[in-house]
């Protein structure tokens, strides 16, 4: 603690070139939380999906669909626990630009088989008794200042219009929200039964069903079992763990984990160099002054520990404010929910900063310390004269 | 001069030699100097004749080609860089030509930053700052930043510096080499109390005959050998 006024002494030197340092890495630290919780969002579904559960889509793409009568079948193959399906409904509120996803659903099946969609019993007890109801998820409840009671008008350019209306029409009787932080709670669900009626087109047909299994270790035996019972028929499947099917959904934007892996390093490269070059110009300027130090007794280890300290102590400002301050922005609200479900900065990619502020700091540092280090007092006490 | 009971300072048959490429620089060569103790100790001598580096041998930052260097009890020639760092802060005071206060520091950060190296606490290292800037004068100078003060005053505080861990042997390298007369005298004054009031032993390297007549004896360096009169 008591070199700790030395350290700053040594910052303080030359004001300008430490502020933007300090800027530099500031920003650097904002982007990598920006970009942190960018990939988060597109890749919250992989590290939200249950373990047990799998999904059954069309083997060709997901636009395909499938006949409803899969999902009996697929229920009695043995270790099958529960089943449910989805379709795309593709459904727009007043204008394209306002997108969340919309799908019509089994009411009970499906909060069973998705838990961590939490709705009040009221409010289930409410859609079951109403047929045009619908429930949305707190996001986009917000995002339009939707209450229970609304009737939500919807245009399906997938679906058409239901018969005998101009567009499709739904009461919202229940706002969930997600059992924990991570949660998509943009989507809107309404029921299946009043989907199946008032569609015009592909009756019986439904986008993709989700199963649940009894046994997560027997996912890919259940999976292939799934596939070979539909195996040859006009609607063959391709069944997959819910993370790899998140997953190949997030990667239809690109591989999120590698872009965001090449821009960072990018920049942290350019940090490096740039807080390198300032403690190692700091550190030639101060000869004189650390050949003083030592003249005065100060061990040589101690001389490595001050300037690393010193860039140290650069790198954690800049970073923990940096990091601070996207945690601040990030926190104060989604900027663009109809394209990120979910946005904020994960726990994972906090700690990962703060590591990666106090690393920036060392591999800085070291090489202007060892310099400082192996000074020769004579030379360098020389050099002030 | 042979050492006494009162040696404190004993350089014995001493060489320096540097090497710049394949040529040697013979700087010091069989040198012999005994300092007493609560001596003055003036060191003249032409530019290049040595006398920093000789100052350098005694304060223990550099080592001798050749010879021994005894300070009090200790072999200064034969520590290990580590023990050197530690013997320096115990025993040396360094006052500097150019002052070398750190510029982001006030008066009295820079004196306090040898007591960095002690035990004390942070009042002990207070009560021992205040008492030097006490001594040099400067106790109404201590939050200032050394670019707010005179050369002279900036080198007070550079004795000051030198001064607050009370060591035994003060070193200045031409002390008023960048100050004007009356500065210098004031600063050769303080030099002189140190060593009379306070018993200091001080060895000082000078260009200036004025400042050595202030010493209470004068060595002259040349071409490696001391000598008590000037080369003609």
């Amino acid at each position: 603690m008591k070199f700790l006024p030395l350290v700053w002494a040594g910052l303080k030197r030359k004001k300008l070139r430490t502020a933007l340092t300090f800027l530099s890495i500031f920003v650097a630290f904002m982007l990598f939380a920006f970009l942190g919780a960018i990939k988060e969002a597109l890749s919250g579904g992989v590290s939200m999906a249950g373990l047990d559960r799998l999904i059954v889509r069309h083997k060709v793409s997901l636009i395909q669909t499938l006949p409803e009568s899969y999902k009996a079948r697929i229920q009695t193959i043995p270790g099958v626990a529960a089943v449910c399906h989805q379709t795309w409904f593709g459904g727009i509120y007043q204008d394209p630009k306002n997108f969340f996803p919309n799908m019509p659903v089994e009411p009970e099946l499906f909060l069973a088989m998705f838990p961590e969609f939490v709705v009040s019993d009221a409010e289930q007890q409410a859609w079951r008794s109403t047929r045009t109801g619908a429930i949305v998820g707190r996001v986009t409840a917000d995002r339009f200042k939707w209450k229970i009671g609304d009737r939500i008008p919807l245009q399906s350019p997938i679906w058409g219009q239901p018969a005998g209306q101009a567009q499709w029409e739904f009461e919202i009787v229940g706002i969930y929200d997600g059992v924990k932080k991570g949660t998509d709670t943009s989507q809107f669900f309404f029921r299946y039964d009043y989907f199946e009626e008032a569609r015009r087109q592909d009756k019986g047909q439904i986008g993709w069903c989700t199963v649940r299994i009894a046994n997560p270790d027997q996912a890919a035996e259940i999976a292939a079992k799934i596939d070979a019972e539909f195996a040859n028929s006009p609607y063959e499947t391709k069944t997959e763990p819910e993370g790899a099917f998140a997953q190949g959904f997030a990667q239809q934007v690109g591989d999120i984990g590698a872009i965001v892996m090449a821009v960072v390093g990018a920049v942290f490269f350019t940090i490096l160099l740039v807080a390198g070059n300032t403690m190692a110009q700091s550190v030639r300027e101060r000869s004189g002054e650390l050949g003083v130090l030592k003249a005065m007794g100060f061990p040589n280890g101690l001389v490595l520990v001050l300037v690393l300290l010193e860039s140290c102590a650069i790198a954690m400002l800049g970073g923990f404010a940096g990091l601070g301050s996207a945690w601040l922005i990030i926190a104060s609200g989604n900027p663009v929910p109809g394209l990120l479900p979910v946005f904020y900065l994960p726990v994972g990619s906090l700690v990962a900063g703060v590591l990666l502020a106090v690393a920036l700091g060392i591999v800085a540092g070291v090489l202007p310390a060892w310099q400082a280090m192996r000074l020769n007092i004579s030379e360098a006490l020389r050099r002030v004269g | 001069m042979n050492p006494s009971p009162h040696t404190l300072v004993h350089i014995h048959n001493v060489s320096k030699t540097f090497r710049r490429g394949s040529e040697e620089i013979h700087v010091l060569s069989g040198l012999e100097l005994v300092v007493e103790d609560a001596e003055f100790l003036a060191l003249m001598g032409p530019s290049g004749s040595g006398k920093s580096t000789l100052l350098n041998l005694i304060g223990g930052l550099d080592r001798p080609s050749a010879g021994t260097v005894q300070i009090g009890d200790d072999r200064v020639d034969q520590l290990s860089d580590r023990q050197l760092a530690a013997w320096r802060a115990r025993h040396i005071g360094f006052v500097f030509q150019f002052y070398n206060l750190l510029p982001s520091l006030t008066a009295e950060r820079n004196v306090e930053l040898p007591l960095l190296l002690t035990g004390l606490n942070k009042a002990g290292r207070r009560q021992h700052v205040q008492a030097a800037l006490d001594a040099v004068g400067l106790s109404n100078r201590s939050k200032h930043y050394p670019r707010t003060l005179s050369g002279g005053e900036q080198q007070r505080v550079g004795i000051a510096r030198a001064i607050v861990t009370d060591p035994t042997v003060l070193l200045c390298d031409e002390p008023t080499g960048d100050l004007d007369r009356k500065a210098g005298d004031e600063i050769l004054a303080l030099l002189q109390t140190l060593n009379q009031e306070h018993g200091k032993t001080i060895v000082m390297v000078t260009h200036d005959p004025h400042a050595s007549a202030r010493a209470s004896r004068t060595v002259y360096l040349d071409k490696g050998q001391l000598t008590d009169k000037p080369a003609e």
